[in-house]
């Protein structure tokens, strides 16, 4: 149980973020998820777990609403300045990849869930703002899942989701920090690649 | 065949322990981490070739509707739990709800197979005795990594293990064969609910023992807190 608790809904997350000019964060959250949910939910292949969707509605709904440049910096932590340009290009690349496979192993399986959205607490002005929802499965105790945005332009972006208290960036920096650590930044780079390289892990079909 | 089990295992995460050497240096929320990578080990194989493919084919070959009852019975068996540890934490209004769960899925949701609550809108809490303990101040301790198990600390294994002492399945059910059953279909029920999460971590994480503790010991401290953790005191890491 223990294990479930603390893993699932580590990444039950990226079911979010935002687009259009002068949204509210929470309204653009929300727009985001509950149409990949319908996505989801309307597809057949999605949820027999073809991957090659998966990536697609990833890739066209999802992806444009994070700054995965910024979720690769916070990540890295002080090992980020120590990176050069090109380095951090690829770390970015790469840790972008990961996100997208991870995520489209577990996306197919969420069609039984439905999302609460929680009042936002924001002064205008505010160019930061943490989104928080709620994730409600039958028959299972809800799963906070926050989501910090910043402003960019007109609309917000996601860069970091926290799942059930557990930041996908701060575990993500203890990840990077062992690995520059052992081998250096560009042993995290090599690794990043050959884990991207690899099979993604088969989707257990639960649910 | 818990004890047999456990016999067996250690035996063999000595042999594990032995051959590969201790390489982490232990830190301090996790002093054991040379035993427990050890034990992780161990559990990615025993695991991985027994137990893992019989959740797999639980999954794949039990009907959902049945799998959803069974799910629902011992998650009715938890609401109690959850109920018990709610007073423990002077929660009334949520100890209400639990037990007033309890009571709806026991009788009319038929000895809990329909979360007939879940549809009446009084929702599943997260409770356990490692949050209680949690709440009075005690801290988590060492973390432990247990075959079979999965993560846990000190404080929550204790929690846990006072958890399965209370039943009440022992206490209900006194045919050894049928209890014995009833303990393998709950364990199976939970190893087939990890399932997805673990496919989902063996993407995601450079080192997966890391990331599981990490996740976990995180994830804990935000029910502790009641979702509202105090920073951690090296957050941008050592």
């Amino acid at each position: 149980m223990t294990r479930t608790v603390a893993c699932a809904l580590l990444l039950l997350a990226l079911l979010t973020p935002p687009a259009l000019a002068q949204e509210a964060p929470d309204a653009m959250v929300k727009r985001v998820a509950e149409d990949v949910l319908a996505t989801i939910r309307a597809d057949k292949d999605i949820q027999a777990g073809n991957q090659g969707k998966i990536r697609q509605v990833m890739e066209s709904k999802l992806v444009p609403n994070f700054d995965f440049p910024r979720m690769t910096a916070l990540a890295m932590g002080r090992n980020w300045r120590s990176a050069t340009p090109e380095q951090q290009k690829q770390l970015t690349d790469q840790f972008r990849s990961l996100l997208v496979r991870t995520y489209s192993g577990a996306l197919a399986n969420y069609r039984d869930n439905t999302m609460e959205y929680k009042p936002l607490r924001m002064n205008p002005g505010d160019t930061e703002v943490v989104v928080r929802t709620e994730v409600k499965r039958a028959g299972q105790a809800p799963v906070q899942i926050d989501y910090s945005m910043e402003k960019v332009g007109d609309g917000w972006k996601a860069y970091d989701v926290v799942v059930a208290g557990v930041s996908l960036v701060t575990t993500y920096r203890d990840e990077f920090n062992d690995a520059v650590k052992t081998s250096g930044v560009d042993g995290l780079i090599k690794t990043l690649e050959s884990k991207n390289r690899g099979p993604a892990t088969a989707p257990t079909a639960a649910k | 065949m818990r004890l047999w089990l456990r016999t067996r295992q250690t035996s063999l995460a000595f042999a594990i322990l032995v051959l590969t050497g201790c390489a982490a240096a232990p830190s301090r929320i996790d002093p054991f981490e040379p035993w427990n990578r050890a034990m992780f080990e161990v559990n990615e194989v025993v695991d991985g070739h027994f137990v893992k493919p019989v959740a797999e084919g639980y999954v794949k070959f039990v009907p959902e509707p049945i799998r959803t009852g069974i799910a629902n019975f011992f998650g009715n068996i938890d609401d109690l739990f959850i109920g018990i540890n709610n007073v423990l934490q002077g929660n009334g209004n949520r100890a209400g709800d639990d037990f007033g769960r309890v009571l709806l899925n026991t009788t009319f949701g038929l000895g809990g197979i329909l979360d007939l609550a879940s549809m009446m809108g009084i929702e599943k809490h997260n409770q356990d005795f490692g949050i209680t303990f949690g709440k009075w101040g005690i801290e988590p301790g060492p973390y432990l990594f247990i075959p079979l198990f999965g993560p846990t600390t000190v404080r929550d294994g204790t929690g846990t293990l006072i958890r399965y002492y209370l039943g009440p399945i022992t206490y209900i059910v006194n045919d050894v064969p049928v209890r014995n059953i009833l303990y393998g279909v709950g364990y199976l029920n939970l190893r087939a609910q990890a399932l997805e999460a673990e496919s989902v971590v063996s993407t995601a994480a450079i080192d997966k023992y890391t990331f599981i503790r990490n996740a976990y010991l995180r994830a804990r401290r935000y029910q502790v807190y009641e979702g509202k953790p105090p920073p951690e005191e090296n957050d941008e890491g050592q």
